[in-house]
């Protein structure tokens, strides 16, 4: 293995890094919007997300990837590796985060939201100042989990052949005939991020546990 | 579209083989996994420092590994080091180690928030080492860990789905198959979603009654 392949495989951890960060950013915001419809207990669309959730946390990312990378074209939407890959990721962390973000949610002390309602905050106003800050920190060590558990699953995307950390480490397993090597170097790229991201969740639980205990 | 799903009738055979292999290859792992795991759950807790410490570093190891990652080890650099198995074996082999690893921390986690007092009572009655561990600390430690044994497990069904990249006939590999075959991309994997589902609906009603037991028993 030649200096060149290991940095065809750090090439590939750029792509991984930035499918990862992509899929977390768009999926953080779309779970938070389908643990709120829940927890709103919007008719139809409650019971929908339900559904979603169930359905999604139940599907492998591999066979939602080739579902849509293959059917979707089918159905005349022409989507990329990149996208499919995307989306797929987005699908799949939404639907986790929605849980972690309705948890949250529920265990929210309902005083505070009718304090809130007392001194004439509007919906919009109290979800900002009151809600959202509170089930930002609850839910932080679960996000955090999240995110390391997405990041375990990209190596998949490689399957509908996204050059990342995994493809780039299969091909040069293939041209050199020693795999080992490779996967290596693939797996010492990937332990450090996501020992970073459990050590990071432990550290907010620790945190958060000192600051219970002086309150 | 109806018709599509036509196709995927007349393959059903090869679609429930897979069905069939998903569910074995869990099942056997998630026992494996579990078995596996009671034997590191003690190490992990060692009061020898050094076996602490080892056990310790497989189990965080392979927390920080993405499985495929492992699997492709497992299948294509395990026999550069004069290791060489089948596919069945080598899926096999992965997700029973990678989950031990799971299991181990899940148990250790249950057993470290289990109350003392049974476990002294054991001791006061004579039970020692094993016997103790079999009869005292075992049954409440997988009746508390039950419902995150059961969300493991789940992970291992969809853990398994992954090993269609070593060519093993499981499920996703049979929709795959259908797919190439007659080209109906949506039909065929559509229909493996939701026999994924299905197969974890199953798993998470199991566990539910496992629970119900636990609480009728308290």
């Amino acid at each position: 293995m030649s200096t060149a392949d290991i940095l065809a495989i750090f090439g590939g951890a750029v792509v991984t890094v930035t499918l990862s960060l992509t899929g977390i950013l768009i999926g953080l915001p779309i779970g938070l919007a389908l643990a709120l419809l829940r927890w709103a207990d919007v008719p139809v669309a409650a019971r929908i997300v339900a559904i979603y959730v169930s359905l999604l946390r139940a599907t492998p990312l591999v066979t939602l990837l080739l579902l849509l990378f293959f059917a979707l074209p089918n159905i005349g939407i022409a989507i990329g590796p990149i996208s499919a890959a995307i989306l797929a990721l987005v699908m799949n962390t939404s639907a986790f985060n929605c849980e972690v973000w309705r948890a949250s949610l529920m265990n929210f002390p309902k005083d505070q939201y009718e304090a809130a309602q007392s001194v004439g905050m509007t919906a919009p106003l109290r979800f900002r100042r009151i809600v959202l800050p509170q089930i930002v920190r609850v839910s932080l060590p679960g996000l955090v989990n999240e995110m390391s558990l997405l990041i375990k699953v990209t190596p998949v995307l490689a399957v509908i052949g996204v050059v990342d950390i995994t493809r780039a480490a299969v091909r040069i397993g293939a041209e050199t005939y020693e795999p080992l090597p490779p996967f290596l170097v693939a797996v010492a790229i990937y332990a450090p991020i996501v020992f970073a991201l459990v050590a990071l969740q432990r550290w907010i639980e620790r945190r958060q546990l000192a600051a219970e205990a002086l309150a | 579209m109806i018709s599509d799903f036509g196709v995927v009738w007349s393959e059903r055979g090869l679609l429930l083989s897979g069905l069939a292999n998903t569910t074995i290859l869990s099942a056997l792992s998630a026992i494996a996994a579990l078995l596996l795991g009671t034997v590191l759950t003690p190490i992990l807790m060692s009061k020898r420092r050094w076996l602490a410490i080892a056990a310790r570093g497989f189990v965080d190891g392979m927390r920080c590994v993405p499985f495929l990652l492992f699997a492709y080890i497992v299948y294509y650099g395990f026999p550069s080091l004069g290791l060489r198995f089948d596919n069945w074996t080598s899926g096999l082999v992965a997700l029973t180690l990678y989950n031990a690893a799971y299991m181990a921390e899940i148990l250790r986690g249950a057993w470290a928030a289990q109350p003392r007092e049974p476990i002294d009572a054991g001791i006061a009655f004579g039970f020692a080492n094993l016997g103790l561990f079999r009869r005292m600390v075992l049954p409440p430690l997988l009746l508390a860990a039950g419902p995150v044994i059961g969300n493991q497990t789940i992970q291992i069904v969809k853990d398994s789905a992954f090993l269609t990249i070593i060519a093993l006939p499981e499920l996703t590999h049979a929709a795959s198959s259908i797919q190439s075959r007659h080209y109906v991309p949506f039909a065929a994997f559509i229909t493996a979603v939701f026999l994924y589902w299905g197969l974890c609906l199953v798993i998470e009603a199991g566990v539910g009654s496992i629970d119900r037991l636990a609480a009728a028993r308290r």
